[in-house]
């Protein structure tokens, strides 16, 4: 657990870059710091492991004053994570992962063989381990630099825009390679971001700065969305807001049965039907001929989204998205189970409404 | 060249003191120059201090440096001490900036990283910021080798030893060959210390051509 108590930081030129921040992470969350920049997200971080002293207040990481730990110390037991990964340039992927446990005074042995691990688990070759940074992309580099952060084990683990310098599609496995990973290893995580997507995503609980250090609405992410403090968090948080709300709704939407073909099968169509495969597993839909055809592979027109049954969002842009209008609903093995449609969604989102489930 | 074979002894013992004169210089400037270099890498003052001073330093003459030397440090006008010390002025006149800029350009995301993994300062210098400072300070120091190969020469005209003792006697002589040869040997000596310096800098940093 961190708390932050009444702590401001004025830096020398005189501007506040923290002010009065009172804030708790719960031990074993994803708490996101999301606001514009410069307004003090990465300050707050850095005054948790003592890269910057706070001006006052005090800041506590499991009951313990870090004021009263000595710099170095307190950081072996704080893992660290920045955007550009700021691994060592000289030395092996191995080596920068084993840094950690060997300025711990691990033998260099065990070290190596827990950074060998440690590259399994965050996703990476072991034979990566060989390399310099220099010859890995960006997107491997910050897994490497999750992997340093991790390699002593630390409770804690700050990480500041890590994935802000990728593309979107590696940063999206890196924040579902996170969450897979926290869900393993129970860490406390405080996570830094201006894009409050990622936040709404990773936090369990999001922390929206406003400029000049002030700490604007500290709640869980639907919250944010359905009850924003202020004008600020609401024009944060976006003009999509309503549609993201349905992100962190799982109430019941009805499922339809559908009508499925094979490829190769005669059928008579009228209006929609689903093409599978041998696995039940959609293909793309086929429409609007009359009589009886075959059913051919350049004949499908490709579907829209998927859903998984978990959250009103996914739903709804599985409706939207599909030719047919009707949004396919899979299992965990991928096998059709049925359809949804836009207005059941926006019928159920009404009725939590009503029931109170959705935060005021 | 026949003077050289046929002198070979006294080539080798020419060749032993000039080596002798040029090396100790450099490595002893360097030594010098690593925490001077340090120093300014993280103060502007010291930066305001030794650059300029460096700067000075280096425009005084050799030969003045060279001749003055005994008179401050009080040391027999033969000592080779007179040859040492202003090598090792003018090695660290020139080393202190290729360090401070090396230092200086060590990324700072990867001193932070340093700093945020709980390494404490010598260990940061020595493992981190040092080693990623070698392969321009490995520059300046084969700038610093080869320009103290060719000064040590003017250490003849205060009477020691060096490939320069074959130039003035062969100059007083009329004796050419034997200006050849000082001159085979200064240049000989001076791509033969690059060459290693460059080796060396080559196995000691694999990392810098990695991702290339
Ligand atoms: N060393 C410093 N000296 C003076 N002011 C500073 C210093 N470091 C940061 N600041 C100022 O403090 C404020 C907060 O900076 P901080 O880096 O915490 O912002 P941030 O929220 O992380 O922004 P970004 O999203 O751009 O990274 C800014 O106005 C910044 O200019
Ligand atoms: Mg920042």
């Amino acid at each position: 657990m961190i708390e932050f108590r009444a702590v401001t930081k004025r830096f020398e030129d005189g501007t506040i870059a923290v002010d009065e921040l009172d804030l708790t992470v719960e031990a074993g969350t994803i708490t996101v710091f999301v606001g514009p920049s410069g307004c003090g997200k990465t300050t707050s971080l850095r005054m948790v492991n003592r890269m910057i002293d706070p001006t006052s207040g005090t800041i506590l990481v499991d009951g313990r004053d870090v004021m009263t730990v000595d710099p170095p110390t307190l950081r072996r037991g704080i893992g660290y994570v920045i955007q550009q990964a700021g691994l060592f340039p000289h030395r092996t992927v191995l080596d920068n992962v084993a840094t950690v446990p060997l300025l711990s005074g691990w033998d260099k042995r065990k070290a190596r063989t827990r950074a060998a691990e440690l590259l399994e688990i965050v996703g990476l070759d072991p034979a990566f381990g060989k390399r310099y940074p220099a010859q890995l992309s960006g997107g491997q580099q910050q897994r490497v630099g999750v992997a340093r952060a991790l390699a002593a084990d630390p409770p804690v683990l700050l990480m500041d825009e890590p994935f802000s310098a990728v593309d979107p599609v590696v940063r999206e496995d890196l924040q579902t390679e996170l969450l897979r990973l926290q869900a393993e290893l129970d860490k406390t995580i405080v996570f830094v971001t201006h894009d409050i997507d990622e936040a709404l995503k990773l936090g369990e609980r999001v922390a929206v700065f406003q400029t000049g250090g002030h700490l604007a609405q500290y709640a869980k992410p639907a919250e944010l969305l359905s009850a924003p403090a202020n004008d600020f968090v609401a024009s944060f948080v976006g003009r999509d807001r309503g549609y993201r709300t349905l992100t962190f709704l799982h109430a019941d939407v009805p499922v339809h049965p559908v009508a499925t073909a094979k490829l190769g099968e005669r059928v008579t169509v009228t209006g929609w039907i689903l093409v599978v495969d041998d696995e039940n597993r959609p293909k793309g839909w086929l429409s609007g001929v009359d009589g009886e055809v075959e059913v051919r592979e350049q004949d499908l027109v490709s579907g829209g989204s998927l859903y998984d049954g978990t959250s009103l969002r996914g739903a709804l842009d599985a409706a939207l998205s599909s030719p047919s209008a009707l949004g396919v609903m899979v299992d965990d093995a991928g096998a059709v189970s049925g359809v949804v449609r836009a207005d059941d969604v926006i019928q159920a989102l009404a009725k939590a409404r009503a029931a109170g489930e959705v935060p005021k | 060249m026949t003077w050289i074979f046929e002198n070979w002894a006294r080539f080798w013992e020419v060749t032993e003191v000039h080596l002798r004169l040029s090396v100790v210089p450099v490595v002893v400037g360097f030594l010098l120059a690593v925490p001077l270099g340090w120093w300014a890498s993280r103060s502007p003052t010291a930066r305001t201090i030794l650059f300029p001073l460096a700067n000075i330093l280096f425009t005084v003459p050799s030969i003045a440096l060279i001749v003055i030397t005994p008179v401050l440090l009080g040391v027999k006008i033969l000592d080779e001490i007179n040859v040492i010390v202003p090598l090792t002025i003018y090695t660290v006149a020139l080393m202190v900036r290729s360090v401070a800029d090396a230092l200086s350009a060590v990324p700072g995301h990867v001193t932070a990283a340093a700093n945020a993994m709980g390494f404490r300062p010598l260990r940061r210098f020595l493992t981190v910021d040092f080693p990623l400072a070698l392969p321009v300070t490995i520059a300046g120091l084969r700038v610093a080798t080869v320009s103290n190969i060719s000064m040590v020469s003017v250490g003849a005209l205060v009477g020691l030893g060096g490939y320069g003792q074959l130039f003035t006697e062969g100059y007083q002589t009329d004796h050419t060959e034997k200006v050849l040869a000082g001159l085979i040997g200064t240049v000989v000596l001076a791509v033969l210390a690059d060459g290693l310096l460059l080796l060396a800098g080559r196995l000691l940093t694999p990392w810098a051509r990695a991702g290339r």
